[in-house]
């Protein structure tokens, strides 16, 4: 018991607590402790954490194609692409090899995936843009409104309409994020007291 | 004659020769009132300069500052714009040494005046206390005594309002819904590491998520993009299912590591959904431009969708695509709703009070603003 709760509420206290007043200490030493305790474990705990990942990866994988799931596929794919890379990465110690794979594969495979989204954007706005009730009428001129006054058109109809979209991005939409920025800032910095002080373990496992 | 010249190269000896000022250097006049001080509430290593203008500055294009040191002769150690009347000295200052310096002006076409009087000596020092923070420790002070307060008011078993969240409502009926159609949920925790508070908040989510879910008899899918957030979702997931008393339908393989990169992630968390066709997808976390492509392949396979985040720019997408939208601080009010454990409840009244105090405060500092009175905005402001 002293081990799986008291003793990570322990270590969540004074890490916390630590770290809080550390934030108020600009002294060399103060640093050298955030260096140490932030990067370096950090990065000792993140190198050892990759053994986990890729346990849990290629397991995973490994039994999806066993047991012939659906997409099992894309599994061996998967191991394929991550044994490439490693190979890749280790053999030539990121030499031409790599750095081919990196710039011909996986650059555009990212750039791919990021491009889709402005299709996604184009049938979530046809979604949400549809005039079902006030509100959504309301967001849908504000948006049309916006849209046309970002481009050339806007200028081009009404010389005003630049600074009527400037206006609404810096009042009232500025306003709406302001109010929900100051809520998650108070949120936060209550559930990182409440794990400080060890009323929040639920990230733990426990209550 | 011999004299005359001994006596120049004696002038000539006590400064570089970088510094010999020209003929026409007795146009220009350098700045006055030349003061160093060590920078406050700092780690040391940097020194203030301040010094009042010339009262021509037609002709002066900026300032050569020059600095000298017990074991340093004088040297040019930066330079200043003409308007500016301070500067900060940081490259390569060491602390507990004494620095002392000299500036003079340059004009546009490089002639340089005659130096400034030598300022008084400085000592770079590192402070162990950041004084300008006051203000920061004064409201963690009083808010960290209100969250106390009301935890241990709770304890009096004093009922708290708690309004009504429709995305957290809606879970049972999520849940269900995927028992019914014998589908997976899947809950995806965000791509930000465990050491992000909204990790944290998704994962306080995940296990009464998990304990629903194995009550129902139902799958829940996790997949996680760092291996240390997966940890501690099998964890989470565990814990539930043991709680609702069904330890032997969780399954490891079902919270596990997808993939590093963010788009990657998008793609493989996509691809479960085209292939599992979940009934329920549950985002929770920080979610940034993958949250679009989720949201809206989930909407695809017509799976019910949840979504909360503190990402203030990825909520339109959720709100666009999801059935139920948790924003910003809900997602860390969830845990203490699900759990109805009432310290956790309680602390959200610590929030509401605080947000009192902050509008309280803005109202207060923007009617005062317009009387010329900025104490409170000052109060407020962090450097």
């Amino acid at each position: 018991m002293f081990i799986r709760r008291t003793l990570p509420i322990l270590i969540a206290f004074c890490i916390g607590f630590a770290m809080l007043i550390q934030y108020f200490i600009p002294h060399p030493y103060s640093e050298r402790f955030y260096d140490i305790v932030v990067q370096q474990w950090f990065i000792t705990i993140y190198a050892f954490m990759f053994i986990f990942a890729y346990r849990s990866f290629f397991s995973h994988h490994i039994r999806k194609v066993k047991r012939r799931k659906t997409g099992y596929i894309f599994s061996i794919i998967a191991i394929a692409s991550a044994l490439l890379m490693a190979v890749g990465g280790f053999a030539t110690r990121r030499g031409d090899f790599f750095d081919s794979l990196y710039n011909y594969l996986y650059a555009p495979l990212q750039a791919t995936m990021f491009s889709l989204l402005a299709f996604f954007i184009a049938s979530a706005a046809f979604r949400a843009f549809r005039a079902r009730n006030v509100q959504a009428t309301l967001l849908l001129v504000t948006a049309v409104i916006v849209m046309i006054g970002r481009v050339p058109l806007g200028d081009y109809l009404w010389r005003g309409m630049p600074d009527l979209i400037e206006w609404i991005m810096t009042v009232p939409s500025m306003a709406a994020m302001r109010g929900i920025r100051i809520g998650v800032g108070l949120g936060a910095v209550a559930t990182a007291m409440k794990i400080i002080l060890g009323v929040e373990r639920t990230y733990m496992g426990g209550t | 004659m011999s004299v005359m010249w001994i006596g120049l190269l004696l002038i000539l000896a006590q400064v570089p020769t970088t510094v010999v000022a020209t003929t026409d250097s007795i146009f220009l006049i350098p700045p006055t009132n030349l003061r160093a001080k060590d920078t406050p509430n700092d780690r040391g290593e940097s020194i203030i300069l301040e010094w009042d203008l010339p009262e021509d500055l037609s002709n002066i294009r900026g300032y050569q500052i020059f600095r000298e040191a017990e074991d340093e002769s004088l040297y040019l150690a930066g330079y200043a714009p003409v308007n500016r009347t301070e500067y900060l000295d940081q490259l390569g200052i060491r602390n507990n040494i004494e620095y002392r310096y000299r500036i003079r002006s340059v004009s546009p076409e490089g002639v340089i005046s005659f130096f400034s009087e030598l300022s008084l000596p400085v000592i770079a020092s590192p402070q162990w206390f950041r004084k300008d923070l006051m203000n920061v420790i004064l409201i963690t002070v009083i808010y960290l005594a209100l969250l106390i307060y009301f935890v241990q008011a709770a304890r009096t078993g004093k009922e708290i309002f708690l309004r009504r969240i429709p995305g957290l409502d809606a879970l049972d009926e999520a849940v269900g819904r995927a028992t019914e159609m014998g589908k997976p949920i899947l809950y995806v925790p965000g791509i930000w590491p465990m050491s992000e508070i909204s990790t944290i908040a998704a994962m306080n989510i995940l296990k009464p998520v998990a304990k629903k879910v194995a009550q129902y008899e139902s799958r829940i899918i996790v997949p996680n993009i760092y291996a240390i957030v997966m940890n501690v979702a099998q964890q989470c997931v565990k814990e539930g299912f043991t709680e609702a008393g069904k330890p032997d339908r969780y399954n490891e393989d079902d919270v596990f590591y997808l993939a590093y990169n963010q788009f990657a992630f998008a793609a493989g968390v996509n691809g479960i959904m085209e292939r599992e066709r979940p009934a329920t997808n549950l985002f929770f976390g920080a979610f940034f431009a993958e949250s679009l492509l989720l949201a809206e392949t989930g909407n695809a396979i017509g799976a019910i969708q949840i979504a909360g985040t503190d990402r203030v720019p990825q909520l339109p997408f959720f709100v666009a695509a999801c059935d139920y939208c948790i924003m910003g601080e809900e997602l860390y009010a969830a845990s203490a709703y699900l759990s109805g454990d009432p310290r956790l409840i309680s602390s959200i009244k610590a929030q509401d009070w605080g947000k009192m105090g902050l509008l309280i405060s803005l109202l207060l500092g923007s009617v005062l603003s317009i009387f010329g009175l900025t104490f409170i905005i000052s109060w407020f402001t962090v450097r």
